[in-house]
């Protein structure tokens, strides 16, 4: 009786999971092929192979790659500060905080604002490291406070509920947030004042040609990570959050304040989607309240990407989706005879989601999870 | 919250002197409330819906969005929690000036708001900061009236609210009568005269109704003197009425079933011959929505899948019929019938269900309600880019898909009547597949898995079916309604199924009752008739530009509040509620015998009320 059980119940998973294998060979073979259309339209272009699907092909020249990974890389930085949020949240209270691509957008919008003063009184123009320094600041603050107040109104009365009860309320939170900014501030996009010619323009810095701003963004967000490394690994709020995110009530046993290291860690999360916001800013220079929507989950996925609860990860997750989605189009998508494919550089970050949890559900650096969300 | 919450049941025995308060859970509530009344001033709610008046002259929409907030505040600050072995004291004159002290400091914010504006300029980031709403917040008659008017709006309205809990039962129920019917009556407005017209009774709503709109002020009187008579006559009527349905037996209570439901059935029908155009356009949209919301029904509500993408469903259904029905279908363009071309759209559902859950069904539910946004978002773009242009005709969409003509009549957006009655069709179709599934094995099944996922597993369930079930048939119906939509407005296009749509089901899901038939009916109604779907006006148009807002914070409030929703599914409030409702009986005794039997009252009471849904 349960051999028969168990034979039928057997064979009907494997229906799924031949689907499942099915999917897989598909994704892969297709990336796989594209790359490879893509090598021979490199060393050969008029070779049969890269001509079959796509007989416009250019190619792209070394300059080229080199612009698009650069481009990427950037931004996977900016997805990898947010992405940090995340996992920490999700590390700590194990739920996906929605509202975190908010907390961004907030920081994006002070610095448009105090920017805007600071263009129209001049400091912005005569000096502006200071400006830069002060609208971090000030995004840090703000990004931080909307954080913190998110937890202790939204988060906090449900921390022992379902575990996508919160998420609900994130969205909600979520949804709130976008449109009182826009009620507050208008709809329109705004836009950030013109950068300094010294900053914005190109640089040639071992071969490869690079935007100042783009250089700005990479060492801003590579100085936030070594500070944030510092506060997780070296000091004790560090130590206390990682013992919050093992195991809440054994912290709390340990003489933990559960809750303050809670806040704290929105707080963190906060600022890093902050200093996003700045460098987000500075890089498009256009702002909407619907600036946090998509790079919020795109940076939810880069924080499956590097294993959730990971920091390390949650950054090289951030880099690896922001090339990803800035290369992939052109070297994989394009080789295969899709035309417009700039117009699918968001459905590539979705893919890679889907890539990932398909082949490996724990990220690639392996996920932190506190003890009771292991299951 | 939790800490302001317990304050007040501290030193209770002995009666403490008047100016004896809680000033700091007054602090944080004024606070708050003057927080939330400049937040909603500068979101621009009083200025921009100041248009629609509630009573003619006295009273607009505007006003209303503030006036809201003292009394509620000044209700909740002296509200006290009842717990089991404590002793509650009494309401009496200290709540009241604890309301009274509330409601002054909630006046603070728009005081602090019009002194704001009057000196200094922030239009710059601000929109809203300006000359409308100073105008607006003083009343129209300078600086000195509006702070010396909202400090006494706010004390008299604080104390009011407070003063709700001292007034006895039977007052307060008249008083929140008349508030809900001249707010009813006053929103229904154009139902009402729509109504009307049909019946030849024009005269009636001309006096009603102030030619602007809203009400005069003569039948507001009325209105009121109405309800709160009403409220009176049906004192425990109500109650009675449903508890002698439910204690009907067998044959009885089908023949009162088949009553209900023909008389619910006629309405529906008779109904929207005597309404105008605008108000059977409101009508179908409610239709379309509840359609959607009752596959997310069981998909969220059932089998406790966060499925964030289910506008996939309800795009594919859309962009099938269009491609099957269109003449202007770029690629293929068979134009074959709608009938036809409707089970072709069942069969796209079903499939896209099963490819789109096959690979998350084995997610955390977490993850999985990502993915599905993605997916959801995924398809949007897909339908929108150049590569597919060829296909479904990119971000210009297709145009041109035919009306219904079923023979007899045909179904068209310029008659939304037509439209009504098809969606109609399909949403009671779909609240008897949803009705039947529920009891069924399979309904159970997916019950057994929202509760408690490894042990349904366990106890023989396979999990992976009834889930991608849950899937498929949620897709059907959403898919239906994108066929409908298309249909109704002659095009489908990218940009109608925006992740947006998704969430905002998700909300009428949550807000009418998670796992409820009648929950999500009401919700729709409530929701998507009076507020509006994410395109489609309610009959408050001039919330337009805040619905998103009040969609966020109601599914935040919810959340907080009443996570089993307005017209909660008696099981799904028993899991939400499982560690309060075990406490209470832990609390009434020590023996088990009468724990075991509140835990089977309260069950049976659960079946009675699944079986009316």
């Amino acid at each position: 009786m349960t051999a028969t059980i168990n034979r039928k119940s057997a064979r009907r998973v494997s229906k799924v999971d031949r689907f499942l294998t099915f999917i897989r060979v598909f994704l892969v073979s297709l990336i796989v092929i594209g790359a490879v259309a893509f090598l021979a339209q490199q060393f050969a272009p008029d070779n049969p192979f890269a001509r079959w699907r796509n007989p416009d092909a250019m190619g792209l020249t070394a300059d080229q790659f080199k612009g698009l990974l650069m481009s990427g890389l950037s931004q996977g930085a900016m997805y990898g500060l947010i992405a940090l949020g995340y996992s920490m949240v999700y590390g700590v209270l194990g739920f996906i905080n929605f509202a975190h691509g908010e907390v961004f957008m907030a920081g994006a919008m002070t610095g448009f604002i105090a920017s805007e003063k600071f263009n129209a009184n001049g400091l912005w123009q005569s000096n502006f490291l200071l400006c830069l320094v002060l609208i971090i600041i000030m995004a840090i603050g703000i990004s931080t406070l909307m954080a913190v107040l998110m937890e202790r109104v939204a988060y906090r009365p449900l921390r022992n509920s379902p575990r996508l009860i919160p998420l609900i309320t994130s969205i909600g939170v979520s949804f709130f947030i976008q449109n009182a900014v826009m009620g507050l501030f208008g709809p329109a996009s705004k836009s950030y004042p013109q950068l300094p010619e010294w900053l914005s323009k190109q640089r040639s810095i071992l071969t490869f040609e690079i935007a100042g701003t783009k250089i700005l963004v990479l060492v801003v967000a590579a100085v936030s990570m070594v500070g944030l490394w510092y506060l997780v690994e070296r000091t004790m709020t560090g130590k206390a959050m990682r013992a919050v995110a093992e195991d809440k009530e054994i912290a709390a046993l340990m003489g933990i304040n559960v809750n303050r290291t809670i806040v704290t860690t929105f707080a963190v999360g906060g600022a890093m989607a902050g200093v996003a916001g700045i460098l987000w800013g500075l890089l498009f220079r256009g702002v909407t309240h619907m600036t946090g929507f998509l790079p919020g989950i795109k940076a939810f996925t880069a924080a499956v990407i590097g294993g959730i609860g990971n920091l390390g990860g949650a950054m090289a997750g951030g880099v690896a989706l922001g090339s990803a989605e800035s290369v992939a189009p052109l070297v994989i998508l394009e080789p295969l005879g899709v035309p417009g494919v700039s117009q699918l550089k968001d459905a590539v970050a979705f893919t890679v989601l889907v890539l990932v949890l398909l082949f490996k559900p724990s990220g690639l650096f392996g996920e932190r999870l506190s003890a009771e969300d292991r299951a | 919250m939790s800490a302001t919450m317990n304050a007040p049941i501290s030193g209770s025995s002995t009666a403490p002197a008047l100016f004896d308060l809680d000033w700091r859970r007054i602090g944080t509530w004024g606070g708050l409330c003057a927080l939330a009344l400049i937040l909603v001033s500068l979101i621009g709610m009083p200025v921009g819906l100041d248009r629609r008046m509630i009573i003619e002259g006295r009273l607009s929409l505007g006003y209303l969005a503030l006036l809201w907030m003292p009394l509620l505040f000044g209700y909740v600050v002296s509200k006290r929690v009842v717990l089991e072995g404590v002793e509650t004291p009494d309401p009496g004159a200290r709540d009241v000036l604890a309301g009274f002290c509330t409601g002054v400091l909630a006046g603070l914010g728009p005081v602090l708001l019009i002194l704001g504006i009057d000196n200094f300029n922030l239009r710059e980031p601000l929109v809203n900061w300006g000359p409308p709403l100073l105008e607006q917040l003083t009343f129209g008659r300078g600086i000195g009236f509006g702070i010396v008017a909202w400090f006494g709006i706010g004390a008299v309205l604080g104390l009011l609210g407070s003063a709700l809990h001292v007034l006895p039962k039977d007052v307060r129920r008249v008083i929140s009568f008349v508030i809900y019917g001249l707010l009813s009556i006053s929103v229904l407005e154009a139902v009402i005269s729509d109504l009307s017209e049909g019946f030849g009774l024009e005269s009636l709503t001309d006096e009603m109704y102030a030619r602007r709109g809203g009400l005069t002020v003569k039948s507001s009187v009325i209105v009121a003197v109405v309800f709160g008579v009403f409220s009176m006559l049906m004192k425990g009527r109500v109650k009675s009425a449903t508890s002698r349905y439910k204690e009907l037996q067998g044959e009885e209570r089908k023949r009162a079933s088949m009553m209900l439901f023909s008389g619910v059935a006629v309405l529906c029908i008779v109904l929207p011959l005597f309404l105008g155009k605008i108000v059977n356009e409101l009508l179908a949209n409610v239709g379309l929505f509840l359609l959607l919301a009752l596959g997310l029904n069981i998909v969220v509500g059932l089998a406790g899948i966060l499925d964030l993408g289910y506008v996939a469903f309800f795009a594919v259904g859309g962009y099938t019929t269009a491609v099957l029905t269109s003449a202007e279908s770029p690629f293929f363009a068979p134009e074959l019938h709608f009938g036809f071309a409707l089970i072709v759209v069942v069969m796209m559902a079903g499939l896209t269900g099963l490819v789109i859950g096959a690979p998350v069904i084995r997610m955390r539910g977490d993850y999985l309600a990502i993915v599905t946004l993605g997916f959801g978002e995924i398809i949007r773009l897909l339908f929108m880019s150049d590569w597919l242009k060829p296909y479904f005709g990119g971000a210009q969409g297709i145009t041109n898909v035919p009306p219904v003509d079923l023979g007899f009549a045909v179904v068209t957006g310029i008659d939304p009547r037509s439209v009504f009655y098809l969606v109609l069709i399909f949403c009671i179709l779909a609240i008897y597949v949803s009705w039947r599934l529920q009891g069924s094995r399979l309904g159970r099944a997916w019950m057994a898995i929202r509760e408690d996922e490894q042990v349904a597993e366990a106890m023989g369930i396979n999990t992976v079916n009834a889930k991608l079930m849950a899937f498929v048939v949620g897709a059907m119906m959403a898919a239906l309604s994108g066929a409908v939509l298309a249909a109704k407005v002659g095009s489908v296009f990218p940009n109608s199924f925006m992740i947006l749509v998704s969430i905002i089901i998700l909300v009428v899901v949550i807000v009418g009752g998670m796992g409820n038939i009648a929950g999500v009916l009401v919700g729709s109604f409530v929701l998507i008739g009076v507020l509006g779907g994410p395109r489609q006006p309610g009959l408050l148009q001039e919330f337009q530009s805040y619905k998103l807002l009040i969609y966020g914070a109601l599914l935040v409030f919810m959340m907080l509040q009443r996570p089993e929703g307005l017209v909660p599914s008696a099981r799904r409030s028993q899991e939400l509620h499982q560690e309060e409702f075990l406490q209470d009986a832990w609390l009434k005794g020590e023996d088990h015998d009468t724990e075991e039997a509140a835990v089977a009252a309260a069950a049976g009471g659960s079946e009675e009320t699944g079986e009316q849904a």
